[in-house]
């Protein structure tokens, strides 16, 4: 099992697009997918159309009170199932931080899934905190959507002097330019200049489309409502860096 | 990511509108999507002696255009596991399904037998989805509507799955509530591999398993022999295709077995039978025997070589794949062997006499004649006593270096013998007390066995060796189709061949010692005694 998370300190950014559109994407390859939807604003639940509840909340799912199994609902989408999110996440900092080893409390959650799912995606909320730190060590790739700009720039270089100093194993690195506006000299110019002798920055990029603000009014992935749209294609070149990155056979 | 194989149910008026009559059955709370209809063939597998449906599992392979998937399933109709599997021709091996769940799921119940196509069906699948009042999807439903093609053609009830998304059991469970209380949508009872079965009429195995004779003590000896021979005749026939098709080595271990205990019947109580028919068969019996004897003696090798190898200590594992390309030529000639003396107007004219001659020899006949309760307890008193015979005088002389290697050949043989009469005749007995019998004689056989097996190996590897060399001399070279060995490898292979006959000597050594141990063992547990044979008569 292969875990990925899409991951920004700032929000929308585009990380809950990609993490629906590549979760999908990863479904229809073949992976048993798993989609859990950390953030309590709950979009990619309500992408699904799954109630954002989960009962007894973040404290029980860290407690073991409910174990994750428990709470997972399938989609509409074949090997795709979501973990849905719950208002109570917005205080996930807390439960995590009464339970022992606080910052390994995910790796411990989904430890069980192991046998289940061939990949996993978490869609995070945009913070540094303590669930950022579980997350760390939970993933195998981190995924950072970057809106070409100066400040996306550093907030990425921090984000990964953050991951450089982090105590045990870390995470692969995979940033992509989400939002991209061609028409737009700096986001032309950070886009071909940045990735310039970098691994860690994917050369599949997102642009800013209206097919993507759609999934929230059709309520399904990109590729599920409009398979050989332009922004298909993007996330589908997306998904084949990410997969490789992932190590995924 | 485990899915629920949820409820089922026939339809009753067919196939038609079938989407339709769905949506007007689950209105309004409910509403439904057709998804796909695609046209699929259907295969159901099992093993010949049918081992999964012993162990209540149900093998079933769904192929569409260019794509398909294999499901195994329990008898009750739960969905165990799931592998991608396109169009295959059947039977084969289970290494055809690739590494994962469901090849984990199915090697200890399948072991070395071939997966053979039971029945076959063709037809449509259509998949709907159930959406709940916020257009989620809460269950999705199958709809098959399949014709059985093969054995017999036979149109099968259309059926419906509806199976629950996961973290929506109770919306689909409300579905099936609407769909019981509906018009024309019947709960089904039994899964559809049930109404496959009851129109093959034959269970799985069913054509492995040739039947057990009950016999009662006062039937005719004549009668009840022809009945246990014909019974094995029937288990050569079966096999027969099989062997020739290279089907699976099980095959031809079961059509040896049923050769084998014909000869013994003969050799043991033939004289039970009119006209000669013993002295006449015993020597055709004996060359279909010999005609099996390399190609299986070479199963065993290249079935067991891994182990084997794996055992060495001096040399790699990798010294004996000469040995084992060696195994693997040999076999492919003697196979070709044994495939010309099956289809031989010899061996197709063998089971036509025999079947004539036992069929003649169980008509009915006026007159006293003698029982087959007499004759089992004469039979397997006798060969009894020759065990403790032979057995007593070994163990006897077993102080010094233990008995021989032949000695204790002969005592296996004699075993074996006992064995086969009380397979034979085990229907003429108290069942807990024939099981108790066979489990102290067979405590005595594995360890003979043991011994046996070792030296019959070593001259193997003797032989084979000696073969090797001979393959690369002047006289083989021209006719080799791979490439031989280097003097180096050559010299590796043998060398690691030594060392794997000091192990299987070092087995024989173990072996031997214990058969003293075994031996009083099977004296005091007393076979007669336990089977209630005394004088020399059955209890009835």
């Amino acid at each position: 099992m292969r875990v990925i998370a899409t991951y920004n300190i700032k929000g929308g950014v585009g990380k809950t697009s990609a993490a629906v559109n590549l979760a999908y994407l990863s479904a229809t390859g073949g992976y048993r997918t798993l989609l859990w939807d950390l953030d309590p604003q709950a979009a990619a639940s309500y992408v699904f159309r799954v109630k954002p509840r989960v009962k007894g909340g973040a404290k029980a799912l860290i407690r073991g009170a409910r174990p994750l199994d428990d709470a997972i609902k399938g989609t509409d989408f074949e090997r795709l199932d979501l973990l849905p999110a719950d208002f109570t996440y917005r205080n996930m900092d807390l439960a995590l931080n009464q339970a022992k080893r606080p910052t390994r409390q995910l790796s411990r959650l989904l430890g069980p899934l192991a046998d289940e799912y061939d990949v996993v995606f978490l869609d995070c909320p945009p913070s540094i905190s303590l669930v950022s730190e579980n997350i760390l060590h939970a993933v195998h790739v981190l995924l950072v959507p970057l809106i070409p700009t100066t400040l996306s720039e550093r907030t990425f270089d921090q984000l990964t002097s953050f991951i450089e100093d982090l105590s045990g194993r870390r995470p692969e690195v995979l940033a992509f330019f989400s939002l991209v506006d061609r028409r737009k000299r700096l986001h032309r110019d950070i886009t071909t200049r940045l990735p310039a002798g970098r691994s860690d920055i994917a050369t599949a990029i997102i642009p800013a489309m209206t097919l993507v603000e759609q999934m929230s009014v059709r309520r399904a992935p990109v590729p599920a409502f409009a398979p050989r749209s332009a922004a298909t294609r993007h996330y589908q070149e997306l998904w084949a860096e990410l997969r490789a990155r992932a190590r995924l056979r | 990511m485990a899915t629920a194989r949820g409820e089922e149910f026939v339809i009753a008026s067919g196939s038609d509108q079938v989407p339709e009559r769905l949506a007007a059955a689950l209105e309004p709370r409910f509403t439904v999507v057709r998804e796909t209809r695609r046209r699929a063939r259907q295969v159901w597998l099992d093993t010949f002696d049918g081992r999964l449906h012993a162990a209540g599992l149900t093998l079933r392979q769904v192929a569409g255009a260019g794509s398909g998937e294999l499901v195994l399933s329990t008898s009750a109709g739960t969905d165990v596991a799931c592998e991608p599997l396109g169009t295959t021709r059947w039977p084969r091996l289970l290494d055809v399904i690739p590494a994962g769940p469901l090849r984990d799921r199915l090697e200890p119940v399948v072991e070395i037998r071939a997966l053979l196509p039971l029945a076959r069906a063709e037809g449509t699948l259509t998949e709907l989805r159930v959406l709940n009042r916020q257009q989620k999807t809460v269950a999705r439903i199958t709809v098959d509507a399949a014709s059985l093609l093969r054995p017999v053609p036979a149109v099968l009830p259309t059926r419906l799955v509806i199976a629950p998304v996961r973290g929506y059991q109770t919306a689909a469970e409300r579905a099936g509530q609407l769909l019981t209380v509906a018009d024309g949508f019947a709960p089904s009872r039994h899964p559809a591999f049930e109404s496959v079965l009851k129109l093959t009429g034959q269970p799985p195995g069913g054509a492995a398993d040739i039947g057990e004779i009950t016999l009662s003590p006062a039937m005719p000896a004549r009668v009840a022999l022809a009945g246990i021979l014909l019974r094995l005749a029937n288990t050569i026939t079966a096999n027969v295709s099989f062997v020739i098709g290279d089907v699976d080595i099980e095959f031809l271990h079961d059509l040896r077995v049923a050769v084998r205990r014909t000869r013994s019947a003969l050799k043991l109580a033939g004289d039970a039978l009119p006209g000669g028919i013993a002295a006449r068969f015993a020597p055709e019996f004996k060359w279909l025997g010999d005609l099996t004897t390399p190609t299986r003696d070479l199963d065993v090798y290249l079935t067991g070589f891994d182990q084997m190898a794996a055992g060495l200590s001096a040399a790699s594992p990798g010294d004996l794949e000469p040995f084992r390309a060696h195994l693997a030529t040999r076999r492919l000639t003697e196979h070709r062997r044994l495939v010309r003396g099956l289809r031989s107007a010899r061996f197709t004219g063998l089971m036509a006499d025999w079947r004539s001659a036992l069929e003649a020899a169980a008509r009915p006949s006026a007159g006293p004649e003698p029982d087959v309760g007499s004759l089992a307890a004469d039979r397997i008193a006798r060969a009894h006593r020759r065990v403790v015979r032979l057995g007593s005088a070994l163990t006897r002389t077993g102080a010094g270096h233990g008995p021989s290697g032949t000695d204790l050949h002969s005592l296996r043989k004699k075993c074996k013998e006992l064995r086969y009469l009380l397979e034979f005749f085990g229907s003429l007995y108290d069942p807990p007390a024939y099981r108790r019998a066979v489990k102290n004689l067979k405590g005595l056989q594995d360890c003979l066995g043991e011994f046996q097996d070792g030296e019959v190996q070593r001259e193997a590897i003797r032989r084979f060796a000696m073969q090797m060399l001979a393959r690369r001399g002047p006289a083989g070279a021209g006719r080799q189709a791979t490439v031989p060995p280097t003097t180096a490898e050559l010299a590796a292979t043998l060398l690691a061949m030594g060392e794997l006959t000091a192990q299987l000597h070092a087995r024989q050594l173990r072996g031997r010692a214990e058969v003293a141990d075994r031996f009083a063992q099977f004296t005091r547990a007393g076979i007669l005694r336990t089977l209630g044979i005394t004088g020399g008569t059955a209890r009835s």
